[in-house]
């Protein structure tokens, strides 16, 4: 009898990372970034979340904490241990920080609207955040910086023309359990990396409940849509039916969030169809 | 052009343009290369779209130029930094033919009194896929020729070109015996350890086309972040056996100098004479009756 040599059979897990390299890369990227913009300082909100404290890491190592603005912006409901877990992150990095609530700004339109259930109130509260971002970043004169990672971007998971304004984004194309690794490789504290994530718009909120889905399996079946593999191929690898088509769907049904609006076309000089520059021109 | 010279003093000029900003572009590289005043190099090679950025959109034709006016510029330049000495320089630019625009690399041989294109290579393989876009914009170049330099005999490989194990092998087969590769390579890929994934490929296919032809390699990468993407620099120079003389890193404008020994290239070929094997088989493998070619002749160029 020979000896059958093959590869063990196992359901793929998310893509690894290399958080040495990626961190290399992302901060000659906001260095570079920055200087075509010609600006020397950056701010970003800052929730208690991984994604925001893995940015301002990069954003520390890039820019030197000094030139590095945290914002937090609590609503009513956040969770006051965000705030605590965001403050871990100032004491860590010694960069600026300000808190700004912005609860009666939200409260000022939502008066309007008593009827506006949670979807619409996260949505109202996101966009506020934004807001005040930019103002922050003409006061400041310091560039907004975005923390949305590259999960909540393909599966839609974040509000149009808010999260997704920032001019640069370091991380947004890493997958959540990327983030993760590269939380962990840069020492942000551990409580915010164990944390289950949270958009904390709502009480007791998480990502993975709204999801349906565990981050782990997300990415996982994310990375190889991204290569092209169909449903079924994802089935043969050991991933369930209901979990597929429910990435697929989310995937599918948000490819207009991460555009920009549609213009209709009436010339041929039509901007960004026929005239053509890029970003750093 | 006299006797063929044993040695080539070779630079690398990393360069990091600003996007669009050719006149400043020029100037840097000018100060760059007065560091090489006091002990001039024989050849200076620089990146893909080396004094422009690599994605310009519709600007590449703002900014595209004739090759003679490229040439004046990089001799003008050499003149200004290393007065009095005798250079050949390599570089990529974006070339406009009087309308008809081409990702190109050009070799120069400039001396005190004057300068001749030695050669003006027309990218053939434009990347159009994924974050590529160049054939929306240019035109392929249809030759891929060699040319004979003080060196001995060399072939301009612009980027792609150098992907298709093809093109450095019809070069090797054609006398060339040493590849200059000018080359804009956005990088990624991060699973990799230790580096991206994209800048080990890049050293391995140049590697191996080192290895099977017994040639020298110089890989002059473009550096710097343009719109979040990263060229990856790491311009090396490799000799016939495979070995990295010397590697620039990924960030960061830079020059990388190393001194080759021409006479390296035979004794590779004579310990592993692939080339000599090939040419001798090359004729069986192109009229394979199999291969999807046109009969009768290539095609008119224009």
């Amino acid at each position: 009898m020979l000896p059958i040599v093959e590869p063990a059979r196992q359901i793929p897990g998310p893509p690894g990372i290399d958080p040495a390299v990626a961190t290399e890369w992302l901060v000659a990227f906001l260095r570079d970034e920055l200087v075509v913009r010609r600006q020397t300082r950056a701010v970003l909100g800052l929730s208690g979340g991984v994604d925001s404290a893995v940015t301002a890491f990069l954003c520390a190592r890039a820019l030197g904490p000094d030139n590095v603005y945290a914002i937090r912006m609590p609503y009513k409901t956040s969770q006051a241990s965000s705030l605590a877990d965001a403050a871990l992150v100032v004491e860590a990095l010694g960069i600026h920080c300000a808190t700004i609530d912005i609860s009666a700004a939200v409260d000022g339109y939502l008066q309007y609207e008593p009827n506006a259930d949670a979807r619409r109130r996260g949505n109202v509260m996101a966009r506020t955040r934004m807001v005040v971002l930019f103002d922050q970043s003409a006061k400041l004169d310091a560039l907004p910086i975005g923390t949305g990672n590259k999960t909540e971007r393909l599966l839609g998971y974040f509000t149009w023309h808010a999260d997704d304004t920032p001019p640069l984004n370091p991380i947004g194309d890493l997958l959540k359990c990327q983030v993760w690794e590269l939380a962990r490789y840069l020492g942000v504290p551990g409580r915010l990396i164990d944390k289950a994530p949270t958009a904390d718009l709502e009480a007791d909120q998480t990502d993975e409940a709204d999801l349906g889905i565990s981050y782990r399996d997300a990415d996982a079946i994310l990375n190889l849509i991204l290569l092209g593999y169909s449903d079924a191929q994802l089935v043969e690898r050991g991933f369930s039916p209901q979990q597929v088509a429910l990435v697929r769907r989310r995937v599918d049904g948000t490819h207009w969030k991460r555009h920009l609006p549609t213009t209709a076309m009436l010339t041929g000089t039509a901007i960004n169809e026929f005239y053509l520059r890029p970003v750093d021109f | 052009m006299s006797e063929t010279s044993v040695r080539l003093r070779a630079a690398i000029l990393q360069t990091k343009p600003l996007k669009g900003q050719y006149a400043r572009n020029l100037q840097s590289a000018g100060t760059a290369l007065k560091q090489l005043s006091k002990d001039p190099p024989d050849l200076v090679v620089m990146p893909e779209a080396a004094l422009t950025g690599y994605f310009l959109e519709g600007a590449v034709y703002d900014l595209a130029l004739p090759a003679e006016r490229f040439a004046r510029d990089l001799a003008q330049l050499w003149r200004g930094a290393c007065a009095g000495a005798v250079v050949d320089l390599a570089a990529g630019f974006y070339e406009n033919d009087a309308g008809t625009y081409y990702n190109s690399a050009m070799y120069l041989h400039v001396a005190p009194d004057g300068e001749q294109i030695v050669h003006l290579h027309r990218k053939m393989f434009l990347p159009t896929y994924g974050v590529f876009d160049e054939e929306r914009f240019l035109s392929r170049g249809r030759n891929l020729g060699v040319f004979e330099t003080r060196f001995g005999r060399m072939a301009l490989l612009v980027c792609e070109d150098a992907c298709h194990a093809i093109v450095p092998t019809i070069a090797a087969v054609k006398g060339a015996r040493v590849l200059i590769v000018p080359s804009a390579s956005p990088g990624r890929g991060i699973e990799n350890d230790g580096e991206l994934g994209s800048i080990a490929q890049w050293r391995d296919r140049l590697r191996f086309a080192a290895i099977e032809h017994g040639v020298f390699v110089l890989y002059a990468g473009l550096t710097g972040f343009e719109g979040g993407k990263g060229m990856s620099g790491s311009s090396c120079m490799i000799d016939p056996r495979g070995t990295v003389l010397a590697e620039a890193p990924p960030f960061d404008a830079c020059i990388l100098r190393c001194d080759l020994d021409l006479r390296e290239i035979d004794l590779a070929r004579a310990t592993l004479p692939l080339l000599g094997d090939l040419g001798s088989a090359l004729p069986d493998l192109l009229l394979d009756e199999e291969l999807p070619l046109p009969r009768g002749g290539r095609a008119a160029d224009r």
